[in-house]
This record gives C-alpha cells, structure tokens and sequence, in this order.
C-alpha cells in the first residue's frame, strides 16, 4: 500500500516539472510569435515597392525572361518545402511535407519530376530517411529566418532555373509553407513562385498600346484568375538604363523577397503551431496531475482506514480475550 | 509649371525601413552615373550601384545611406530607394565592415563592393 503512494506521488512530481517546462515554451513560443510578425511588418514596405516597380518593368520590358515566361513543356520542378528545426510544434512540419509530397504527386501526373529544396531539419530528415535526392537543404534558422538566408536559398533556386534542363536545371519553382492567419488558424500553401503568373491587366494594357482598337469583350478571356481589374494607372517611368535590365536586376530582388516573406511567415506560423502544442501539453499535463492526486489521495485514505480497521479489529480482539 | 513641393523618400532595405522624411534632393549613383532628383522630376526606375546615396533633407540636414545596390523608383515626388542591404552612415560598423572586405577577395563581387560602400560611407561622415 505505501509503496503504491510512493510511486503516484514520483509520478505527480514528474508531471508537474513536465508541466513547468510546457508552460515556459508556451510562453517563449507567444511571445515569438509576436516578434516574428514585427519582422514581417519591418518587410512590408520593401515588398510593395518592390511590386510597384516589378509591375512597372514588366510592362515595358520584353517579356522572355524564363522566370516570366516559363516554358511550354516543363519537365523538372523545384518544390521548396518550409518546415521547422526543432519539434514540440504539433503536427507543424508534417503538414508541410504532406502537402508538399500531395503537390509533388500532381506535378509528377503532368510528367515532372521534382526536386525537393528544403528548409528546417524535420524536412531534412524526413526526405533523406526516404533516400530522396535534395536540390538543397537549409538548416538553422526556422525560428528567426534573416534576409540573408532567403538570399542564399533564392539564388540557390535562382541558379537552378537558369540551368537548361538537360543540365539538371528546373523550368519551374514551387514553395509549400505555412501561412499564419491569425493566433489560431495557420494554413498550409502550395503556390508557383517562378514563372511568375502574370496578371491580366498589363497584358492587355500592351495590346492596347499595339494599337489594337477592339473593344474589351466583357473579360471573358482576360480576368481569369478572379482578381479585380486595377484601376490605377502606372506612371510612364523613364528607365534608367533600360526597362530590361532594371527588370534583370529587379526579379533576383523579387525572388529574394518572396522566399523572404515565405519564411518569415512559416516562422510566425511554427511558433503558433509550437504554442499551441505546447499549451494542450501543459493542460494535459494539469489533468493528468489532477487524476494522478486524486488517486494518491483515495490510495492515502485507503491505508488509514485499513490501518483504523486494523486497531479496531486488533481492540476488539483483546477486549474479547480479556473477558473471558 | 509645377509647383516644387518637397520630395517624400523613403530607403528601404529587404527587411526593415531604413528612413523616410521629407527632403530637398536625393543624389544616388546608378551605373551611368549620379543622379540627382528634386521636387517636379519625371518617373524614373532606375538601378542603383553600391554606394552612398545622399538625402539632403527639409531640415537641411544631410541624411547619408550606404546601399548595395538596388534601385530607386520616383513618381510624383515620392522617391522609393529599395536596396537589399541599406544601412545609415551613422550606423555602420567600420570594423565589421573592414572584417567583411577582408574576409573577401576583391574581385569586384557584390559582398566586397557593399563593404566597400559602407567604408567609404563611414569615412566621409
């Protein structure tokens, strides 16, 4: 019987420590959260602009850049696949890799093959367990990606979509990572990053300039994608050398930006799906503290009233053998 | 005839803003040489090289930026420096930058020409 005690109350101090060190990664993790979205808010405003000008120098550049136009029969793809270093963030990294293998699966069905870029060690492991070959693996940085790892992985990227394909290259890059919508939602995306899906708006704009009078048909060709029509008209920049290489120097830019806006927002995402983790860890760890006490309590109560019965028993035995 | 307004610049570097105020005359060197941008100028988009890029702003103060390049987008007085890297001249570690440089061969490569630029910033300050 004591020895039972013994073992529930080992148990309940384990599970208590446990619960402490939860409870602190639940608040490491919030309060990462938080300084992961500043940093994606520091990003903004490089992002926009850098849109502003993308869209302007791609509507007077020539347009035969393989990360705008792509090819016609892509054979290889790049699929960056954004997981996290540590554990402790719930089903976080899986979900990625599945998502990812799912994308993989289409591209495999249009005859792709895919290459798999990939950031965080959970990903790492995971490919290289199943022997698959990686195009490149990123390790160290998940919780607080900086600028300069987007720019290796972009020209990592970069450099395999300016390699024939013959040569090992890729005609086309995806990214699957996970967006962080708010405290609770988190979703993971595929999206192609290269080539660049343009948008409507300027490609009619050039036909308009060719000097083709027709009427617009009511969009029925055109806004395909379902984004609206932009109303605001570009002003007529003057480039400075030329819109081509503003453009040339401007995509290796983009490219980083996007990877870097990737991430920042898979980093917002890890530390909420590890804070949510770690929370259902921690409650689960006061329930199981609740039970386990209350077990040692009823066990505790047990041995008393048998230890009662026992004196009792033991009294009533002698009283009985003294009168007779 | 337009009317000279002050210019509103912002330098922005990939993931932070660097400044934005108001200002006189932006000077910035692209790869055919400076330029400089007061109130009323057409829209330019126009690549920049690593260098310093000189904001002389409403104050009349001068506000001095290394970049490693990038570029500089004007419409309607609203000058937009985007740059990779882009630090202050105030805030650049001399050391570190030296450490850069060194550490790199001077080939002319893009790291080497940024600790170049943020060296050469640091000096004229």
């Amino acid at each position: 019987m004591g020895a039972q005690i013994r073992e529930l109350r080992q148990r309940i101090r384990s599970v208590e420590s446990i619960k402490k060190i939860t409870r602190a990664q639940e608040l490491i993790a919030t309060s990462r959260i938080a300084r992961a979205q500043q940093y994606a808010e520091a990003a903004r405003p490089y992002s926009q602009a850098l849109v502003r000008a993308m869209e302007a120098a791609a509507e007077r550049a020539r347009l035969d850049n393989p990360l705008l136009e792509g090819v016609e029969n892509p054979r290889r793809s790049a699929i960056l696949v954004v997981t996290s270093d540590g554990g402790f963030a719930g089903a976080y990294s899986a979900n990625v890799i599945r998502q990812s293998e799912a994308l993989a699966g289409l591209l495999r069905e249009q005859g792709q093959e895919t290459v798999p870029y990939v950031v965080g060690r959970k990903g790492v492991s995971w490919f290289t367990f199943r022997g698959r070959e990686l195009g490149g693996q990123y390790l160290g940085f998940t919780g607080r990606p900086s600028y300069a790892d987007a720019r290796g992985i972009a020209d990592d990227l970069l450099e395999a979509i300016n390699t024939p394909t013959e040569e090992g290259g890729v005609d086309e890059i995806h990214i699957v990572s996970t967006h962080f919508r708010n405290m609770v939602t988190q979703q993971v995306r595929a999206r192609r990053l290269f080539p660049i899906m343009v948008e409507d708006v300027p490609e009619e704009l050039h036909q308009a300039e060719a000097g083709a009078a027709r009427t617009d048909n009511g969009g029925s060709a055109g806004s395909s994608n379902g984004r609206p029509a932009r109303t605001d008209v570009l002003p007529l920049y003057e480039f400075e050398p030329s819109a081509d290489e503003v453009l040339d120097a401007l995509l290796p830019q983009y490219a980083g930006n996007l990877v870097y806006t990737a991430l920042l927002d898979a980093a917002a995402s890890e530390w909420a799906a590890r804070r949510r983790a770690m929370k259902n860890a921690t409650d689960n760890a006061g329930e199981l503290q609740e039970t386990l006490t209350r077990q040692s309590n009823s066990a505790r109560q047990a041995e008393i009233t048998q230890e009662i019965s026992e004196i009792v028993g033991g009294a009533d035995a002698l009283a009985a053998a003294g009168s007779e | 005839m337009i009317v000279a307004e002050d210019l509103n610049v912002e330098v922005v570097a990939a993931d932070r803003k660097v400044w934005s105020g108001a200002a006189s005359i932006v000077i910035a060197r692209t790869p055919e040489g400076e330029i400089g941008i007061m109130p009323g100028h057409e829209p330019v988009l126009g690549l920049l090289v690593a260098g310093p890029v000189t904001v002389r702003s409403t104050g009349g103060e001068a506000v001095v930026v290394a970049v490693s390049g990038g570029f500089l987008s004007v419409s309607e007085n609203q000058i937009a420096i985007l740059a990779e890297q882009a630090e202050l001249a105030g805030e650049i570690d001399v050391a570190a930058a030296q450490a850069d440089l060194d550490a790199l061969d001077e080939d002319g490569d893009g790291a080497a020409r940024w600790a170049q630029a943020r060296l050469d910033v640091a000096a004229s300050r």
